[in-house]
This record gives structure tokens, sequence and C-alpha cells, in this order.
């Protein structure tokens, strides 16, 4: 009943593979900037299944909070990009395991 | 009539005083205090000759002073021919004794002080008196305790006095307890505190036979009136509370406070004539505390401890004299009592001003340079001992005679007393101001503003038993008193002339007798001498477990094992979680991330085990 006649399960499973993907990475790698890419994948699997389901119920709210994820999304890229850039001036590195000074 | 004016006056004075006092002069610190009794007292004789002949009680009320659901007590004051006699007690009484005080504490520092608090004192004895439900009386009640403990311990450097204060206070809370529970069972019983209504509903009902709402009621409020009045077994504050400036010990210690116990047991007299066991409870701790307090103050050296052991004794007549039915002549007592002890101290006072010393042992041959005091402190002998036609004589034998109608041998007892009274004052007399001076070179008469007030008590406590005050309370107290005779009252006054006499050959005629007798006596003499080793009784009965077991019980197992233990055992806990806890802060932010993964999926898998979204 979808468009194209792609069903309602494909794209939810995409999304969990990419979700899965974007976790994973974030779990596993030490480049910041991998770390971040993976955080954005992330939001675009949820925002995928929001579009899907909206499409699918024929709700518009899906659309809505879609819009709501991408800009936060946008902030956060310019937030956390900022705060990267600050961390590589200091160590010289982005590598997630040497950034824990607040740890005591 | 304004009856509230008359304690509003001494309140007035003791406002000012208490604020302005410490800056003021002498003089206006005198102005004040006495103007304020003053004025209380011509209030009084000016209400009481408005409402004279007061065939009735004259009652007023003011507001509504608590309203708690259907509990409703007012601000209410009364005048009946019982408070009037009381009235003119407290303030002719406590005027001459303030006026008196001028002179006495002339050289004491806290001047302004010491006439404040006496014009509270003054205040809150006079509510009491006017009081006309229960808890008026009980404000009253708590104010003049107050008084005694701020008056007791005046001199508070004195670590003697300020102990004295305390057993004062401490003691009478004991007997308040009682007394509060008494109002509660009344409030319970009767749904009201006021007098009127409350002695109604009592005298509508019969009179118990055997234990029952009125018996518990009576001998609550008794436990209330022997701490108050120094009665057996809480009297042990008043010898100490002599701690105090002797105006002090005349005004609250023997005319006015102590004798409030008196005035509640005449003023409950319908509860207690419909519970006889309670009333014979009444007459016979009176009759009890008379005797032994006479026995003690045979042997007291300290001429105010001699007057207080005495003060209780004389209370004791007081209760004997209610609990046989005698409400009236208790009253009468409490109205003689009330100059000639008054006087007693004061003439203590007037010695101790003279000397700087309250040992008899170390006075004697005063009469030469005190003659005022001497004649005016024999006449309170002659009246305590009722030598005929004097105050004590008519209130005493009526007390006695009221005891012989109800049962003989509380009559004996009486009359032995009557014989140690006139003994133990005499030998007090004898002792000061006969013989040859022991041990002091200089002494002084006192000035005019206190040998005045005692030639004025001089006079009241010869004459003041004409007046009538027993007849004309007769009838508030339906009680017949029991018709005249002659050898009951020969008897009596017999034994009070021959307690004078064994006085006079033990301290005068023959000295050195006195001694002989008592290392005769050894034991007995030395049981006496210390006072029945009561108060050592009491430490090791009553204080000793009681501050065992607040140390053992409540202090290191209550206290410490409980209440500590489970506030700081709580404390270890969270600390040793939190030691634990803290090891997930890591500051590594991957495995952060792989704790909030395991908590979403934690929680994912408690929704669905939940039974889904929905």
């Amino acid at each position: 009943m979808t468009a194209a006649g792609v069903p309602l399960s494909w794209y939810l499973i995409l999304a969990a593979l990419l979700f899965t993907l974007g976790a994973a990475g974030f779990l596993l790698r030490r480049n910041i900037i991998t770390m971040f890419m993976c955080v954005e994948l992330m939001l675009n699997a949820v925002n995928l299944t929001f579009v899907a389901l909206a499409y699918h119920l024929r709700q518009v709210d899906g659309l809505v909070l879609a819009f709501f994820v991408m800009v936060v999304a946008a902030a956060e890229a310019a937030v956390g990009l900022a705060i990267i850039l600050t961390v590589f001036r200091n160590r010289a590195s982005v590598e997630i395991d040497e950034v824990q000074a607040l740890r005591d | 009539m304004q009856l509230w004016l008359i304690p509003a006056f001494p309140l007035l004075g003791f406002l000012l005083n208490g604020i302005f006092g410490r800056r003021a002069s002498k003089a206006f610190v005198n102005a004040v205090a006495v103007g304020a009794v003053l004025a209380s007292f011509m209030w009084t004789l000016k209400t009481l000759g408005a409402l004279w002949p007061l065939d009735e009680a004259h009652l007023e009320r003011y507001f509504t002073w608590i309203q708690a659901g259907d509990v409703r007590i007012g601000f209410d004051l009364a005048v009946d021919r019982l408070s009037a006699v009381m009235l003119l007690v407290v303030t002719g009484v406590g005027l001459l004794i303030h006026i008196y005080s001028i002179g006495y504490m002339a050289h004491e520092g806290g001047y302004y002080r010491f006439f404040a608090y006496l014009n509270l004192f003054m205040f809150f004895m006079l509510t009491l008196v006017l009081a006309a439900n229960f808890l008026l009386l009980f404000v009253g009640w708590e104010g003049v305790g107050l008084c005694s403990y701020l008056l007791i311990g005046f001199w508070f450097l004195k670590s003697s006095a300020t102990n004295a204060a305390n057993k004062a206070f401490i003691v009478n809370r004991v007997g308040d307890f009682g007394f509060s529970l008494g109002i509660y069972l009344i409030y319970t019983h009767f749904r009201s505190l006021d007098f009127g209504e409350v002695f109604d509903a009592v005298s509508r009902l019969p009179v118990e036979a055997g234990v029952g709402t009125l018996t518990a009621i009576g001998l609550l409020l008794l436990v209330g009136a022997t701490g108050k009045s120094a009665q057996i077994p809480l009297y042990v504050w008043l010898p100490d509370a002599m701690e105090g400036p002797t105006p002090v010990s005349a005004l609250i210690h023997a005319a006015t406070m102590v004798t409030a116990g008196v005035y509640m047991v005449a003023r409950c007299s319908v509860v207690y004539l419909h519970a006889p066991l309670a009333m014979e409870a009444v007459a016979l701790i009176g009759l009890a505390t008379a005797f032994f307090a006479a026995t003690i103050g045979l042997t007291q050296f300290d001429i105010k401890k001699v007057f207080a052991y005495s003060t209780i004794s004389q209370l004791g007549y007081m209760f004997l004299g209610a609990g046989v039915g005698a409400f009236g002549a208790a009253i009468y007592h409490l109205w003689t009592h009330a100059f000639f002890k008054a006087l007693l101290f004061l003439g203590a006072g007037s010695v101790i001003h003279a000397l700087g010393e309250q040992d008899l042992r170390r006075m004697g041959g005063l009469r030469a340079k005190t003659p005022i005091t001497f004649w005016t402190l024999l006449a309170a002998a002659l009246s305590i001992s009722g030598v005929p036609l004097t105050a004590g004589f008519f209130s005493k034998d009526e007390i006695l005679l009221a005891a012989y109608h109800h049962a003989p041998w509380m009559y004996w007892a009486g009359t032995l007393t009557a014989g140690l009274t006139a003994f133990y004052v005499f030998r007090a007399i004898f002792l000061a101001f006969f013989g040859a001076p022991r041990g002091w070179s200089y002494a002084h008469e006192s000035p005019p503003v206190m040998t005045v007030p005692l030639v004025l008590l001089a006079l009241l406590s010869l004459a003041g038993g004409f007046a009538p005050v027993s007849r004309w309370l007769a009838p508030m107290f339906p009680a017949g008193e029991g018709r005249h005779e002659t050898l009951p009252v020969a008897i009596s006054v017999a034994a009070g002339l021959a307690g004078i006499v064994v006085a006079l050959l033990f301290y005068v005629a023959r000295p050195g007798l006195a001694d002989r007798v008592a290392a005769r006596l050894g034991a007995l003499y030395r049981l006496v001498y210390n006072k029945y080793f009561v108060d050592e009784i009491y430490q090791a009965a009553i204080l000793r477990p009681v501050i065992t077991g607040s140390e053992n019980m409540l202090w290191r197992t209550v206290d410490v094992a409980w209440i500590d233990g489970a506030v700081n055992g709580i404390a270890t806990r969270a600390r040793a979680a939190g030691d634990v806890l803290r090891r997930i802060q890591s500051g590594d932010l991957r495995s952060y991330a792989a704790w909030v993964l395991l908590g979403s999926l934690a929680l994912l898998l408690a929704i669905g085990l939940a039974g889904g979204g929905r």
C-alpha cells in the first residue's frame, strides 16, 4: 500500500539497520568525527521511520517531527563541530579515549 | 465595675519598670511599683465598697479567650466573698511588703528588676484570685509559679539560689501535672470550665460513696494544691525557697502564693463535699504536714528556715480545716496567717538587715538594739501561738474545734502541733533577742520605711481576728460549722501557752538545757534536725533512678544507640552505595553510550514484557 509497491516493513527494516550501524559505529569507533557521523546516521534512521509511518498512516505528525529532528540535527552539528575543533586545538588529537578529564 | 483594673495596675507597673526601670532613678521605680499596688488596693476597696455586702457573686465577662470546636473559654473575672478576702490579703499585705522592700532592697543590685518581678507577681496572683474559670485560674497559678522562680533565683550568681529556684519550679511541675489532669477531667465530665456551671452541675450530683469521678477530680486538684501550697509530699521546695530576698519570702512564700492551694480547695468546696474520700485526704495531708513541719521547725537554726517550716505547718492547718469541712475557718486562718507570717518574715528580714546574719546561734541580745523589730515580732509570735484575743487565736481554734467535731484524734494532734508551734516561734524570738550577744558587735534598727509596715502588720496580727471572716463566708459553704465548746479551746490555748513556757525555760531561764535535752534524745534529734532525711530519700528513691534511667536508657540506648544509630547507619549505607556507583563514571564517553544503550534496551524489554505500549 505504499509508493511504488514498497511495503512499510522494508522501510522499517532499513531504518533499523541504519540505526544499528550508527549505534555500533558510535560505540566502537574512537575518532570523534566518525562518532559524530554515526550520530547523524542514527538521527536519520529515526527520521526515515517517522516519514515512512507518516506516509503509511496518512498523518502529518510524523513529517512535522522529522522537520524538528532536522533542525535539531543542524544545530547539533554546528555546536558539535565547534567542540570537536576546540578539542583538536587543545590536544592535537580527536581520539575519544584521550578526552576523559571529567572522570574524577 | 471594671474588675480587670485590679490586676491591670500591677501589670502596668511591671511593664513600666521592666522597660524603663534600668535607666530610671530609684524614686521612679519606687513610685511606679508601690503606686501600682496602691492603685490596685484602692480599686479593690472601691469595688468591694460598691458591691457590698456581696451576697451574690459579681461576674464580668470580657471576651472569648479560646474558641476551638465546641470549647469556649472566656476571659471572665468574678468577685465573691471568698475572692474578696483574698483580694484584701493580696493587695493589702502586698502593699505593705512593697513599701518594706524599698528599705530592704535599698543597697541591692537589680533594684528595678526586683520591683518589676514583684509587680508581675501581683498581676498573676490577682488574676488567679479573680478568675472565673479553671483555665484562667491556671494561668494565674502558673504565672505566680514563674514569678516565684524568678524571685527565688533573684541573686542568680549564687548557685544555691538558682538551685533552689529550679527545685521550686520543678517540684511545682509535679503538682501542676496533677492539677492540669484534674482540669481535663472536669472538662471531659462537665463540658465546661466555668466555676458557676461546674459547681452547679456538681451540686446536683449525689454524694459519692466510693471512688468516682468527683473523688478523682478532688484528688488531682489536691495534688496541684500540695505542690503550690507546700504540703506533704511536695513541700520540699519551700524551705529552699528562702534563698530569695526576705520580702519575697514574706509575700510569696508566706502570705499569698502558697495559700493559693487553700484558696483553690475552698473554691472547689462543692466538689470536695461531694467526694468525702478526697476531703478526708485533704484533712489527713494537712494534719500530717502541720505536725511534721512543726517538729522540723523545732530544731532549725536558720531564722528563715524556722519560719518556712512554720509556714508549711500553718498551711497544713488550713488544709486540715478545709478537710474537716470548715472551709470558712481555713480561709479565716489564711487571713490571719497572712498578717502574722508576713510579719514574722519581715521581722526576720529586719534582723537580717541589722546583722547581715540569719543563724540564730550567732544572734542573741538584740532586744535593746532593735526594739521595734522585737516588739512587732513578739506580737506575731503571740498571734501564731494562739494567745487569746490575738488574730491567730480565733482562726486556729475555729479549725481545731471543727477537727474536734470531725474526729477527736485530729483535734489532739492539732493541739499538740499548736504547742510545738508556740515553742519553736518563741525559741527563735528568745534566741535572737534575749541573752548575751553571740558573735556580733554592731546592729542597727531598720529605717522607718521598714518599721512602719512592721507596726501596721503587728496591729493586724493582734486585731485582725476581730474581722468575722468565717461568719461572713458561711453562706458560701453549705456545711455547718460545729457549735462552740469551751473545753477544747481551753486545752489548745493551754498547749500554746505551755509551748511558750517551755521555750522560756529552755532558752532564757536555763540556757544550756536545750542542748542537754538534744544530746539526750540523740538519734531522734538528729533525725529531726536533718529534716527526716526527706531530701536524701527523694534523692535516692526518685532522682537517682530517674537520672540513671535517663542516662542508660534514654541517653545511651534510645538516643545514642537507636536514633543516632539509625541516622548514621543510613548515611553509611548511602556512602557505601556511592562508592560502588561512582565507578560507572569513568569519563569514557563510549562506556556512557553503552550504558545508555543497555538502559534503552532494558526499558524496551520491560515495556514489551508489560504488554506493549498500549
